[in-house]
């Protein structure tokens, strides 16, 4: 019985964090998909959404968070390769991190200033003859500028999974006569697929919700979900539709987790 | 469990000591006695010393917030844990916040200086009788042109924008009805219009604009402008003087379609704490030598007809910001166009921004 | 390894380092520069570095963030540990794994949903936005982590020497401050880091939930952003970096020396 008040006890806090800022966020968001922009109940929001503006919306996140996770994954994964061979590593993935440390907005503030049509890279680019370039407010700065940002927290969870090979299983891939690139095929890649997974998921939902840096760095050219919602709370005032888009974030953000399971930044 | 413990113990000492520095500062910066004043304004939109001025001049102390938006301000203040004293809005959202009874009603007996006000900005029809706000600064929505990078171009009319000349060259504003209202003006409907197929019609012929747009930014145009990042810019009148001043080949131009003249007021929001102190401010600011001060800083046109004299000539001689009567007749105020027309203005605009050629 | 892909290998690195610090320094080089802007260096200045340190309200605002990281780290720290505990005790299997699918959803949650959602509760509750709306959202953010982090630690732990110390009469506050927290500590430790980054990083959520003129970094440096450059900003990054690496330095040393110390413990 003692047993049973403490736990209950020092439960307490955590039970009422479930219930008011787990539960209840998600109940007032679908309560509020239901409201029309003058606070009407309706259905009117869904309709809307599957109207051909939202949906192509839906679509160009979509791709977008897949270019930018596929990027990061294809710039992530030999980094997290190559530093697991180095001497110190643990000091030289700390310095991986260190980056993510400082502000991603001071971040993207930065890459205002490179790639402006006066800024850094275009003056590379005139001193190697290509020329000045518009490069602000193009798909390449967003997309690159958010595989900046996520870098570090594909390169961690990758890290970790390599880290836990057993380098016996290398040693005999090695004795068996594979090939270097027939390892990683069969053996290295195989055997880091859930780092790999949780990557992509620490990189991939947040991607659908850049909505400081479609405005600042793609000059509002570059619309996703998350510039929408953002808009519809802050700007256009009506928290009907853009809970009703949040709605949809969140189904699509539990079938995501149901095919990859739940990960989390740095596993 | 030692290790914990400590660990524990620092941190919360850290935090405690980081408190206690910022209650030091915020204090000896004044923003925490009894006798403050919140001001919520748009970013850089007062000169600081008229700030000083006023708070050697009644003792009370001004804490100074900024917002970007309308609509942020209005979310703000709306939403109720605020304690602003003066707000600035636009006329449009002045209308909105009044039917919202979000405001309070001045008390015509403590402000004399509305006097010094140039009647044509008195008694308009987003606050008849002014009853809730008292205007601040006006101006027009235009286009801003860098003569140097387009030297035959004079943006007499708004269809010069859709030039093909102009490949990724032009800067918009993340507004709907700026944005909106320029196509309509540029169709010859009013920027007020709801007519659906003319607001149809109106988004046709912005998507046709999409190859010349660089960018849909909001106040970092000035800076784009100004660094010569981008040519052309729709902007609002007070901030094409502001970047013109800094940058020479920088121009500003109405286009005769006509366009829009908006206002910006001061206003008392329902949530003040200090309702007094608001009415001193306001009083204050409608000073004709405090306004003509406060508008060489800020460069946007002032209704204080009085502040007109303490001013350089060629500031107030100036027909780009301070258009004739006969032009200004070409100008439409915004109405308030309700909930729902906005709402459509919104997903019309949001429409054009996912345009992709 | 060949030595060709060892070099192929290092080149590698020496770019992703190379553009992952770029724009720091670039910020941080700028902070020199007595031209005012953030194109062409026309001289060394520390000008900027003695206007941040006038001015107040970016100070303020600074320490804001520290304290909000500090104090949400801090609480959702205890509330997770406690949290996990709980959860690990939990006999049936299915409510375990209920309770913890309810942990996840703000780890794997948009920020602009965790934002959104916390403005509409936070309305319809009443709270006035601002330091306790701002710190409440941070606390509710970081609490899944250090559940996360903790957690397998607790797994890991074998049952029986819990067993064996109420087998030998400690009571469960004993239990709790004798076995199993000293036990989790690097969990806890790295909950509280992970927390902590967290809240330093955040914008989005507290672009939504902040108001009544109290801002964080984040939020002051967007809407700096959008005004023009200032680069008082830069300054206050070049800080920020070296306070960052510093504290780097630190956690890698404490990090170094609990691990050993619980390798040591264990063997005692």
């Amino acid at each position: 019985m003692e047993n049973k008040v403490t736990r209950n006890l020092y439960m307490i806090p955590y039970a009422l964090w479930i219930i008011f800022f787990v539960i209840a966020p998600i109940l007032l968001v679908v309560y509020y998909s239901f409201l029309d922009i003058e606070g009407n109940f309706s259905i009117v929001n869904y309709q809307n959404f599957f109207t051909s503006t939202y949906l192509k919306m839906t679509f160009s996140s979509f791709w977008y968070a897949f270019l930018i996770t596929a990027i990061s994954l294809l710039v992530a994964y030999p980094t997290a390769l190559f530093l697991t061979r180095t001497k110190h590593k643990q000091l030289w993935l700390l310095l991986i991190i260190v980056p993510s440390w400082i502000n991603l907005l001071l971040k993207a503030y930065a890459f205002i200033g490179i790639f402006g049509a006066y800024g850094t890279a275009n003056n590379i680019l005139e001193f190697i003859g290509v020329g000045s370039q518009q490069i602000l407010f193009t798909d390449f700065s967003f997309v690159f500028v958010s595989v900046y940002i996520f870098i570090p927290f594909m390169i961690l969870p990758i890290f970790n999974a390599l880290e836990s090979l057993n380098p016996t299983l290398l040693d005999a891939a090695n004795d068996l006569g594979a090939s270097k690139w027939a390892t990683f095929l069969r053996v290295v890649f195989p055997l880091t697929i859930n780092g790999v997974k949780s990557g992509c998921q620490v990189v991939f939902i947040p991607a659908l919700s850049l909505f400081m840096l479609t405005r600042l760095i793609a000059g509002n050219r570059v619309i996703t979900l998350g510039t929408a919602i953002e808009q519809h709370f802050l700007v256009t005032q009506d928290w009907g539709m853009g809970s009703t888009i949040a709605v949809f974030l969140i189904i699509i953000m539990f079938v995501i987790i149901s095919l990859t399971g739940i990960r989390k930044r740095g596993a | 469990m030692k290790n914990l413990i400590r660990a524990f113990l620092a941190v919360l000492v850290v935090s405690i000591v980081c408190l206690v520095v910022i209650n030091r500062l915020n204090a000896s910066a004044g923003y925490s006695s009894a006798n403050t004043l919140t001001v919520y304004n748009w970013g850089d939109y007062i000169d600081e010393e008229v700030i000083k001025q006023f708070e050697d001049e009644t003792g009370i102390t001004v804490i100074y917030e900024t917002f970007d938006s309308n609509e942020a301000m209005m979310t703000k203040i709306k939403q109720g844990g605020t304690t602003y004293d003066v707000a600035v809005p636009s006329e449009y959202m002045i209308q909105k916040m009044i039917e919202e009874d979000l405001l309070i009603e001045l008390d015509r007996t403590k402000l004399p200086n509305l006097k010094n006000i140039d009647e044509r900005f008195m008694d308009l029809s987003f606050d008849p009788g002014n009853k809730f706000s008292v205007p601040y600064f006006w101006g027009t929505v235009g286009i801003v042109f860098n003569t140097k990078m387009l030297p035959d171009m004079d943006f007499n009319s708004w269809d010069d924008l859709w030039n093909p000349e102009l490949k990724n060259d032009i800067l918009l504003v993340d507004s709907a009805r700026e944005v909106i209202g320029m196509s309509l003006n540029s169709l010859g409907y009013s920027l007020n219009d709801i007519n659906k197929d003319h607001l149809q019609e109106a988004k046709e012929k912005l998507n046709t604009l999409t190859p010349n747009i660089k960018a849909i930014v909001g106040d970092e145009n000035k800076l784009l402008m100004m660094n010569g990042e981008a040519p052309v810019a729709l902007v609002w009148s007070g901030d094409a003087s502001e970047i013109m001043f800094e940058n020479e080949d920088l121009d500003y131009s109405v286009p005769e379609e006509g366009s829009n003249l908006w206002f910006d007021n001061m206003v008392i929001p329902k949530t003040a704490k200090n309702i007094e102190g608001a009415h001193q401010f306001i009083n204050f600011m409608l000073d004709a030598e405090v306004a003509a001060q406060n508008t060489e800083y800020v460069s946007y046109s002032t209704p204080n007809k009085e502040a007109l004299k303490y001013m350089p000539e060629d500031m107030v001689n100036d027909e780009r910001f301070y258009p004739s009567p006969e032009l200004t007749d070409k100008l439409e105020v915004y109405d308030n166009l309700g909930k729902r027309n906005l709402a459509y203005y919104n997903a019309l605009f949001l429409e054009f921004k996912m345009y992709r050629k | 390894m060949s030595k060709k892909s060892s070099l192929f290998a290092n080149l590698f690195l020496i770019i992703i380092f190379f553009v992952l610090y770029a724009p720091i320094f670039y910020l941080i080089f700028y902070s020199f520069n007595s031209g005012g802007t953030m194109s062409g260096f026309d001289g060394f200045t520390l000008d900027w570095y003695k206007e941040l340190f006038s001015n107040t309200r970016l100070l303020i605002i600074v320490l804001n963030t520290v304290v909000i990281a500090l104090l949400s780290a801090l609480i959702s720290t205890i509330i997770g540990v406690l949290g996990a505990i709980g959860i690990r005790e939990m006999k049936r299997r299915k409510n375990q794994n209920t309770i913890l699918g309810l942990n996840n959803v703000l780890i794997v949650s948009p920020d602009v949903i965790i934002g959104a959602s916390f403005l509409i509760l936070f309305t319809m509750a009443g709270v006035k936005l601002g330091f306790y709306s701002v710190l409440l959202s941070h606390i509710a953010f970081s609490i899944p982590i250090v559940v996360i982090m903790v957690l397998p630690k607790l797994t890991e732990m074998s049952p029986s020497l819990i067993d064996a110390a109420r087998d030998l009469g400690a009571s469960r506050w004993n239990v709790l401050t004798k076995v199993i927290l000293p036990y989790i500590t690097p969990g806890i430790f790295a909950g509280f880091f992970m927390a902590l980054t967290y809240s330093l990083d955040d914008f989005a959520v507290t672009f939504f939930v902040t108001g009544n003129g109290f801002s964080t970094l984040s939020v002051e440096i967007y809407s700096l952003a959008r005004q023009g450059i200032s680069l008082n900003i830069n300054a206050l990054s070049a800080l920020i970096f070296l306070v960052t690496v510093v504290l780097v330095i630190v956690y890698y040393y404490i990090s170094r020396r609990a691990g050993n110390q619980n390798v040591g413990g264990l063997r005692r």
